[in-house]
């Protein structure tokens, strides 16, 4: 806008930052950095770790965890915490591309059944309703028997799931906040039905929808594993966190740290994708 | 009323024509043959014609629509076709495999349902606040654990670890324990958030004040005004926690190698073996819509502002 | 006087505790109520009368705390009983009417039901003579038939009744007092009147105490004896109502007086508006909405509604809930078509317009709504709110747009430093002040104005109300004001409709109708007005002939 508004709101951000920041709960900046910390795993395996996450030293199989190797190592030598670091990249990559399918997806058709109305709303609602009459992993098993085995096929099953909450989702909040009376004020004020979408209706819905994206990322993760574990997903000796579990369960007597290691790193992102949603949910006005 | 009965009803079966159908090309249409891929395979040892007679014999050389309308009429009269891999009726394989399933499901959910009360109680019970606060937070935890891995670590506690539950030979009651935990735990936590946070927003309601003006103690109130205020939305998603149990019991039978529906469903996915997958996705989804039917229709019971008003006020 | 207090609060302070810090939002109150007496607690909101009165029964929300002082019932100090000792004085002793007679009843409980409960509680009897007992407080607050009442869920009843059943609750042990926390600002005019005299009958014959949290003086003026007057937490003044309302003392307590609208204090006469030119000619219009189920196909809203707006004047629509008033100006501002009837605006048939000649009509009529909350969309600036109807039509350079909503604020009395505010920062008034301004700067010639000063506090609604007579001046601005408020509609309005179930039952020049209604209605509403003992400040003029519109 004008130059003397912006330089005004300059001058408060600094003091508004900073007030913000300490009052962010103790929990919520614990969730940011576990899903900070995982990213970066993804993105830059190597620096966190020496070891291979697929190649195994043999003589060193089933080490429980120890300084050398943190969290143990495997029925072939391979050190866990290495491959719990590398398959960050494919677990999270897969939620990734499951969130996206869903959200694009999902909230299109919630949006359009929201503003339209009427029978294209009766339609698509009642599509909505019938993918969420199947439970989400026999859909999820049903677009895989279609798709094949695979990571990219397995996020793709997972973010059909996806679909049809973020659908459900955007068109209640656009019903919402179309019967608002800002929306109906903005329609007296002569806006024409495009321009009061784009102003008040998307703006106003989207908080919700980005923290239901963050709380699916969460379950992403989880149905991915899922999926993984019953050997759906990458073949073996990919490092995926739901594989590592399931080649775990071979040494559950001797070996507890195969399995248990990778569950808690999946329960902390899970958990910390909770967290930061309802975080995000609540910063709606 | 009665518009508003026949509305629901119609609703339901709309969404189960539609998931069948969707059932129908995404599992016998999309994918190709089945039939092919099964008898196809070299080691068979099949000529071209016998072939075409097992795809007659199976009714997989007919035009697209006429299988459509043969399949509708015969999932009408119970007959979910033959199992490409088995070779026996579907029919057959859901009428052994569903009990023990059910069995599994009913028993988790009665658990759940149990964990759930405990939970909102004695959260609503407890003076201390940082008690409170770690029990709230509580089914946030369980939502984020996966399943499978759930019943891994209970295996490994309980069984390796403690030695309380046998895992070698498990007598009927024992090999059932750890399952039910296991799927219990998961399905609780969002019941739990959703009623926690209704006794929350009606204990903010105005109504309570008054009761409490009335002379009526915290759990008074907690029982007589607050419980079934609170549990009637709670109910909606009792519905969709249906699919959430039968998919939970698909991943629970597989961690501890059970029989049932979790077991089949596994299979067929393995063996592509669509009729029955398809048998099963359209089971599943007539139980889902029943059951949030009837408590769709339990609602207008339970609330009286709905059983008078449902029809005026649209 | 000698007797004992039966209430007596002294030097209370009470604090909220919002995330870590604590907020003093009662500082050192002190009052006392004396058997049989009615004392009123006024204040404005935030004023922490609602708390102080929560705090009297022990029923503060969770996270508030009585910091210091005393409260004293017959003489023994409860400040500090556990909430199992405050239960059994709760309802017996001391007992509430609630402010919201909506959400103030169980919604899943018969009427019956809650009513007996506040027997049980306090073991007063077996079923058969709790029974016999609810059957005869139904009674005596006026629900009959009683037996059918008692069966009865709240969604049956309407609010007044509600509040009816809230009474017998709050009467049924006989307590020493009541404390009535906003009893009737949620209903009706009317219902207020009839509620109010139910309570003060109810008392006399048991010789209750009240203890009345209002915002209305002219509420308390008419029921009370004595009068606290608080603001911001603080105690400004306390005394009987007659030496109060004669000679207040306190700045505070001359200002509220002074802005209570009241119906001794007509607006002055203004020259120069006898222009023949009508801004808004509405004709016979009539609202039927379809209805499903019942025996009506559809229910009438506004049947046969007409009336002038001279060019440059403020027509009042007057009229209680569900009297169409709301519908009758959707209308006009060409939200909803009418059944039947012409709406000239301008000399534009507005019913005739559809699409894009509706929309480029839309700048000559502008609505500002009851609720500054919920017209104001929360994720925009103050800036962008005003801007936004300048970007729907011809565009303007941005720099001249920008000087438009600068200008338009300071007209509205708000600073620069509003600009990049968002709602939530702003007060009530101040956010209506947004509202206005985005309904002005497309220049319009007609201001719709739905309640728009009735959520506000009265010092606050006396300068919106002032903000708007000036802007009317200023700006040669035509008026449609609807309002249930018959005091604010004889301050600011030239001509006035009263409307009563849809019909249009009185309508003429200010003076006539309130000086010499036509209508038993609009009798019976000007006679509820709360506040015949407020001080008459201006005398009235005297009465213009009838005219004939």
């Amino acid at each position: 806008m004008t130059a003397e508004t912006a330089s005004g709101s300059m001058a408060d951000a600094p003091a508004r930052w900073t007030t913000r920041f300490k009052r962010v709960p103790v929990t919520l900046a614990l969730a940011w950095a576990v899903v900070f910390i995982v990213l970066t795993w993804a993105a830059l395996p190597s620096l966190f770790t020496g070891y291979s996450g697929t190649e195994g030293v043999p003589g060193e199989q089933l080490r429980p965890p120890s300084a050398e190797h943190v969290l143990g190592t495997d029925g072939l030598g391979r050190d866990v915490y290495a491959r719990i670091v590398y398959g960050a990249r494919h677990s999270l990559s897969g939620a990734f591309v499951a969130v996206t399918v869903g959200l694009i997806l999902g909230t299109l058709l919630g949006l359009i059944a929201g503003a339209r109305g009427g029978w294209i709303d009766a339609v698509i609602m009642r599509l909505v309703d019938s993918m969420l009459a199947v439970p989400s992993l026999l859909l999820s098993l049903s677009i895989i028997v279609l798709l094949g085995f695979g990571t990219i096929n397995v996020a793709v099953a997972v973010g059909a799931v996806a679909i049809a909450r973020f659908a459900r989702l955007a068109r209640s909040e656009v019903m919402r906040v179309r019967r608002s009376e800002y929306v109906e004020a903005a329609y007296g004020s002569g806006g024409t039905f495009w321009a009061v979408l784009y102003r008040h209706v998307l703006p106003n819905s989207l908080t919700s929808v980005i923290a239901l994206a963050a709380l699916q990322f969460g379950s992403a993760i989880l149905a991915i594993s899922t999926l993984g574990f019953l050997g759906y997903g990458a073949p073996p000796p990919t490092p995926e966190w739901g594989l590592l579990i399931a080649e775990g369960r071979n040494y559950l007597s001797r070996a507890w740290w195969l399995t248990a290691a990778p569950g808690l790193v999946v329960v902390l992102v899970v958990l910390s994708a909770d967290r930061i949603s309802k975080a995000l949910g609540r910063t709606a006005p | 009323m009665a518009r508003y009965l026949l509305g629901r009803v119609g609703q339901a079966l709309a969404v189960l024509a539609l998931t069948f159908t969707a059932a129908f090309l995404l599992l016998q249409v999309l994918p190709g043959d089945a039939i092919m891929i099964k008898f196809m395979s070299p080691d068979m040892g099949l000529t071209a014609d016998q072939i075409a007679e097992i795809r007659a014999s199976y009714g997989a050389d007919r035009p697209l629509w006429e299988r459509y309308f043969t399949t509708v009429g015969n999932f009408l009269t119970g007959n979910f076709g033959i199992s490409i891999q088995a070779g026996v009726p579907v029919s057959q394989q859901l009428a052994t495999n569903l009990p023990p399933t059910l069995l599994l499901a009913s028993l988790a959910f009665v658990a759940a349902l149990i964990l759930t009360i405990i939970l909102a109680t004695v959260s609503n019970m407890v003076g201390m606040e940082w008690l409170r606060a770690g029990l709230q937070a509580l089914p946030s935890l369980f939502i984020s654990v996966p399943v499978f891995w759930l019943g891994i670590m209970l295996i490994q506690v309980f069984s390796f670890q403690l030695g309380l539950v046998s895992v070698i030979s498990p007598g009927p009651v024992e090999r059932l324990v750890l399952p039910v935990l296991t799927l219990a735990i998961p399905i609780s936590a969002p019941l739990a958030q959703i009623l926690m946070r209704n006794i929350d927003q009606v204990l903010a309601q105005p109504f309570v004040a008054v009761a409490r003006a009335k002379g009526a103690s915290r759990n008074w109130v907690l029982w007589r005004h607050v419980a079934r205020n609170a549990i009637m939305p709670t109910l909606t998603i009792a519905g969709v926690l249906f699919g959430e149990l039968l998919a939970g019991a698909v991943v629970t039978e597989a961690v501890f190698g059970l029989s049932g529906l979790g077991g089949l469903t596994y299979q067929a996915v393995g063996n592509h073996d669509t009729a029955v997958l398809q048998a099963i996705v359209v089971v599943s989804a007539l139980a889902f819509v029943t059951i949030n039917l009837i408590v769709d229709l339990l609602y207008p019971v339970l609330d009286p502002r709905l059983g008078t008003k449902v029809g005026a006020a649209t | 006087m000698t007797v004992t207090p039966l209430l007596q609060v002294e030097d209370l302070a009470i604090a909220y505790k919002t995330g870590d810090r604590e907020q003093r939002v009662v500082h050192g109150v002190s009052f006392s109520v004396a058997p049989g007496e009615v004392v009123a607690l006024v204040g404005e909101s935030g004023s922490g009368k609602t708390t102080t009165a929560q705090a009297t029964l022990g029923l503060l929300a969770g996270n508030g705390r009585v910091e210091s002082g005393t409260i004293r019932l017959n003489g023994t100090d409860i400040t500090h009983w556990s909430q199992k000792r405050l239960d059994s004085i709760r309802g017996a002793v001391v007992s509430l009417i609630p402010q919201d007679p909506g959400s103030s009843l169980n919604p899943v409980r018969t009427i019956g039901s809650q009513l007996a409960e506040v027997l049980q509680i306090h073991k007063r009897g077996d079923r058969k003579a709790i029974h016999a007992r609810v059957i005869e407080l139904l009674e005596r607050v006026g629900l009959t038939p009683a037996e059918m009442r008692a069966r009865q869920y709240p969604h049956e009843l309407s609010g007044g009744m509600k509040q009816r059943v809230l009474i017998a609750i709050a009467v049924a042990l006989n307590p020493a007092l009541i404390v009535a926390d906003e009893p009737t600002s949620a209903l009706d005019v009317t219902v207020q009147r009839r509620i109010l005299d139910l309570i003060d009958e109810l008392r006399r014959e048991s010789g209750t105490a009240v203890l009345l949290v209002t915002h209305d003086l002219g509420v308390a003026a008419d029921r009370a004896d004595r009068l606290v007057v608080l603001q911001n937490g603080r105690i400004q003044e306390q005394g009987p109502v007659k030496d109060m309302l004669a000679a207040p003392r306190s700045a505070y307590t001359r200002r509220l007086l002074a802005d209570a609208p009241s119906l001794g204090k007509p607006r002055p006469a203004r020259p120069g508006i006898e222009s023949q030119d009508f801004a808004i000619e509405v004709t016979g219009l009539t609202h039927d909405f379809p209805v499903s189920g019942g025996e009506a196909t559809s229910f009438r809203a506004v049947d046969d509604l007409s009336f002038k707006v001279r060019r440059g004047t403020t027509h009042a629509i007057v009229g209680e809930s569900g009297s169409g008033k709301t519908t009758a100006i959707r209308s006009v501002v060409g939200f909803i078509k009418p059944t039947a009837g012409r709406i000239l605006v301008d000399g534009v048939d507005l019913t005739t317009l559809k699409g894009e000649k509706l929309r480029q009509f839309r700048k000559h009529i502008q609505l500002v709504y009851q609720n500054p909350f919920g017209s104001l969309d929360p994720r925009q600036t103050i800036a962008r709110i005003v801007e936004e109807p300048l970007l729907n039509f011809e565009p303007i350079p941005a720099a001249d747009r920008a000087r438009k909503v600068r200008d338009m604020l300071a007209r509205v009395g708000l600073s620069e430093n509003f600009l990049d505010r968002h709602p939530r920062a702003l007060s009530g008034g101040q956010r209506q002040r947004v509202a206005i301004a985005r309904a002005l700067v497309l220049d319009p010639r007609v201001l719709v104005l739905d309640e728009a000063v009735s959520a506000l506090d009265v010092t606050v609604q006396a300068q919106i109300l002032s903000l708007l007579d000036e802007l009317q001046k200023t700006l040669g601005l035509t008026y449609l004001f609807v309002s249930h408020d018959l005091a604010v509609v004889r301050q600011i309005s030239d001509t006035v409709s009263v409307m009563h179930k849809g019909r249009q039952v009185d309508g003429g020049p200010i003076e006539t109708v309130f000086g010499r209604p036509d209508s038993a209605y609009t009798r019976e509403l000007i006679d509820a007005i709360p506040g015949r003992g407020l001080p008459v400040l201006a005398v009235p003029p005297e009465l213009p002939p009838r005219l004939s519109p």
